[in-house]
């Protein structure tokens, strides 16, 4: 970016201005954002920091100090302070500050490098030509502005209140404005890890989560891949049409199917029972009461839901693999199976990794299906998790059917950390990201 | 001889696991059509080729006065196009700068981008309700549709910077001599060029709502205000086995665009999404 920057310009006489010192200005627009501005004679942008900070703090003087005050103490008297909106404002608040912050350190540098500047003899170049520099170099914050101000509101501060509730004891039975919700520290996590009615549901829900996610994924990818390959043959006719047909599933939105499937699946009225299961001379399988048959079902339906994307993904790779490699390895010698593993494999995998990670981690949380299908039933006795629910739809009916925030928020915080390690070390490892260029 | 019985054999093998493969992905979507023309609205009754077919659920959810399904539609469409409209607009923004320009802060967006995306859009929903109550947004499209727009950043901004990144710098270069400034250069140059990633940006987030239904199901509470997937999700849940019929009718009407577009457009979105998937 530097280079559209104008050489610098020096005065006649070269000297600079020896007296003017880059310490002060820095101390002075520690002390008001403008400050330091004003003193290296630029007296537009200097009072233009000046009014902001000034109507910053005019403006947002109150609800910062309620925020932070909330925030730290989440209320002391009960029925007149609101914990949870006293946690809203604080996290607001701090957000707030920190983008406050971040104009104000970039004031700070801003005068300290015009002063410097200044001091070995810099000349400013004309308004309009400043102006046109100060553009230039505003232009990415410009562009990234909304987005980023977007972003803050709607996703950085709902995760950083999911993330503080696990810390609480906001539940349905201490709940404002009727009580004030303390911080309690690791108590939420300690309780999932010893309380046996928390362990046990954990435990088993957790590990019906990895089953769920590797089985039914791979057996989405495996089956995109089996049917990519079989299209792909030479020898088979049709592909467009066959191609057409076999992503019909991805085409179809989501919820539909999920819901056609449910209907399909009803013990009583479902055509797999009244139908199929009766051509195999069966009497019908408890596919929405028996814990078993539920999750038999749903990776079933989730394989038939997410391998037409694999498919036409795989399609498109397999296309883009030079013949050279196959008639290298023909020159060889090389079966069939050689040539798939040691180059139809690689190539496809390579190709797309980072998107095969993507359907392990939308899977892990695949709403969805396990709520639209059966509800994450069938219901268990004695315990808030249904037979099939996965961390995600449990987290689901912990917040809104058993009102307990602060657990839904501790498991949900342990679902974020499993995800985000998981993939970032996955993606880290992909090329995408290691080609990130450097300025 | 005995190779072409070989391979006669295997291409037969082939079309059967094709065919099978068909039968699947074809049995639950006919059903549903068949169910959808039988009269009366018990599942029981119902079969997938009804013996006298009629449209009478079509003509309930248009001509029925309790039926809210033109509004469903309408409303679909509104936070479909604005979404649409406003992700293209505020992504290829950001990809644009993370792209083509250095700023402070730039490396480490990019990581948090990388991780936000990660986290599901679930866990924050408590918040989200709260947020949008406090300015006053619950319960209205505009809401959804902004939270929406500053969920798919995180994605669509990689895969925007991404295909970005894979147009040579030789262009703007000459556009800047040339003298344009960095938006012209952006809005005359730049964006013809990644319009085909633009078109899968927009594309996505026109389908994400008709698709979604957790979302609008925590802020929506009016039947009037519902999206589509929410007004048909509680014509099952609320009464099961008796409106099923006329949930296949309204879902058929709704997959049926959706999927003619899917299939229309199908291999640009895959080379699309490969292009700034794995290039970027």
């Amino acid at each position: 970016m530097h280079q559209e920057r104008l050489p610098q310009q020096f005065d006649r006489a070269g000297s600079g201005r020896p007296g003017h010192r880059p310490a002060a200005a820095i101390l002075l627009s520690v002390l008001f954002a403008g400050l330091g501005q004003l003193y290296n004679r630029s007296y537009l942008k200097g009072l233009l920091f000046l009014v902001i900070q000034a109507s910053f703090l005019v403006v947002f003087f109150d609800f910062l100090q309620l925020g932070l005050w909330g925030l730290y103490t989440l209320g002391t008297v009960p029925k007149r302070d609101h914990s949870v909106f006293l946690l809203v404002y604080g996290i607001l608040a701090v957000l707030l500050l920190a983008i406050a912050l971040l104009f104000y350190a970039l004031n700070i540098r801003d005068a300290r490098n015009e002063a410097v500047k200044l001091r070995n003899g810099w000349v400013r170049p004309p308004m309009s030509e400043r102006l046109r520099s100060a553009y230039r170099q505003s232009f990415p914050y410009l562009l990234t502005v909304p987005g980023f101000l977007l972003l803050i509101f709607v996703v950085v501060f709902p995760l950083l209140f999911a993330v503080s509730l696990a810390f609480t004891n906001y539940n349905l039975y201490n709940s404002p404005p009727r009580t004030l919700v303390d911080w309690v520290g690791f108590d939420n996590f300690t309780q999932l890890a010893t309380m046996p009615i928390w362990n046990r549901s954990f435990v088993g829900v957790f590990s019906w989560t990895l089953v769920w996610t590797l089985v039914s994924t791979t057996l989405q990818i495996g089956l995109g891949l089996l049917l990519a390959l079989l299209v792909n043959d030479s020898r088979i006719r049709f592909k467009k049409l066959i191609r057409t047909i076999l992503i019909l599933p991805w085409a179809v939105p989501n919820f539909v199917s999920i819901m056609i499937f449910a209907a399909l699946f009803n013990d009583q009225f479902g055509a797999v029972n009244r139908t199929i299961v009766r051509w195999f001379g069966g009497s019908g399988l408890p596919w929405l009461t028996d814990p078993f048959y539920t999750k038999i079902a749903l990776i079933a339906i989730q394989t038939w839901l997410g391998f037409p994307f694999l498919f036409a993904l795989f399609t498109g790779v397999l296309q883009s693999i030079s013949k050279d490699w196959f008639e290298a390895a023909d020159v060889d010698g090389g079966t069939r199976w050689q040539k798939f593993r040691h180059i139809t494999l690689p190539h496809v995998l390579f190709a797309t990794a980072p998107l095969l990670i993507i359907q392990y981690t939308s899977n892990f949380n695949n709403f969805n299906i396990i709520y639209l299908f059966n509800g994450g039933g069938p219901a268990v006795r004695g315990q808030t998790a249904g037979g099939t629910d996965i961390l995600i739809s449990w987290v689901y009916k912990l917040t809104f059917t058993n009102n307990n925030y602060s657990m839904a928020a501790a498991i949900s915080l342990i679902i974020g950390l499993i995800v985000m390690t998981f993939a970032f070390f996955q993606f880290r490892r992909s090329r995408s990201f290691r080609e990130e260029r450097n300025y | 001889m005995n190779a072409r019985l070989k391979s006669s054999l295997e291409v037969s093998f082939i079309y059967l696991v094709l065919a099978a493969a068909a039968v699947a992905v074809f049995y639950p979507l006919i059903w549903a059509v068949g169910l959808s023309f039988n009269s009366g609205t018990s599942l029981y009754a119902s079969s997938m080729f009804p013996k006298d077919p009629s449209l009478e659920h079509y003509r309930w959810l248009f001509a029925s006065p309790e039926s809210h399904y033109l509004t469903w539609y309408k409303n679909t469409m509104i936070v479909s196009g604005c979404t649409s409209v406003l992700s293209v607009i505020v992504t290829s923004g950001v990809a644009y700068a993370f792209s083509r320009f250095d700023f402070v802060g730039r490396k480490s967006s990019l990581y948090a981008f990388l991780l936000l995306q990660m986290f599901p859009v679930m866990m924050a929903m408590v918040a989200i309700y709260i947020f949008l109550n406090l300015i006053g947004l619950l319960n209205t499209l505009g809401g959804l549709i902004l939270i929406y727009v500053g969920g798919q950043i995180p994605f669509n901004a990689w895969l925007v910077k991404g295909y970005l990144d894979t147009i040579p710098r030789e262009i703007d270069d000459a556009a800047k001599i040339d003298g344009s400034g960095p938006l012209r250069l952006f809005v005359t140059i730049l964006l013809p060029l990644i319009t085909p990633i633009l078109a899968i940006v927009a594309l996505t987030n026109f389908m994400m709502p008709i698709f979604d239904f957790i979302l609008p199901s925590i802020i929506l509470h009016d039947a009037d205000k519902y999206t589509l997937a929410v007004g048909l999700y509680k014509f099952v849940t609320e009464k099961y086995a008796n409106n099923f019929t006329v949930f296949a009718a309204g879902a058929i009407l709704i997959a049926l665009p959706v999927a003619l577009i899917y299939l229309f457009l199908q291999r640009f979105f895959i080379s699309g999404l490969a292009a700034g998937g794995t290039k970027g």
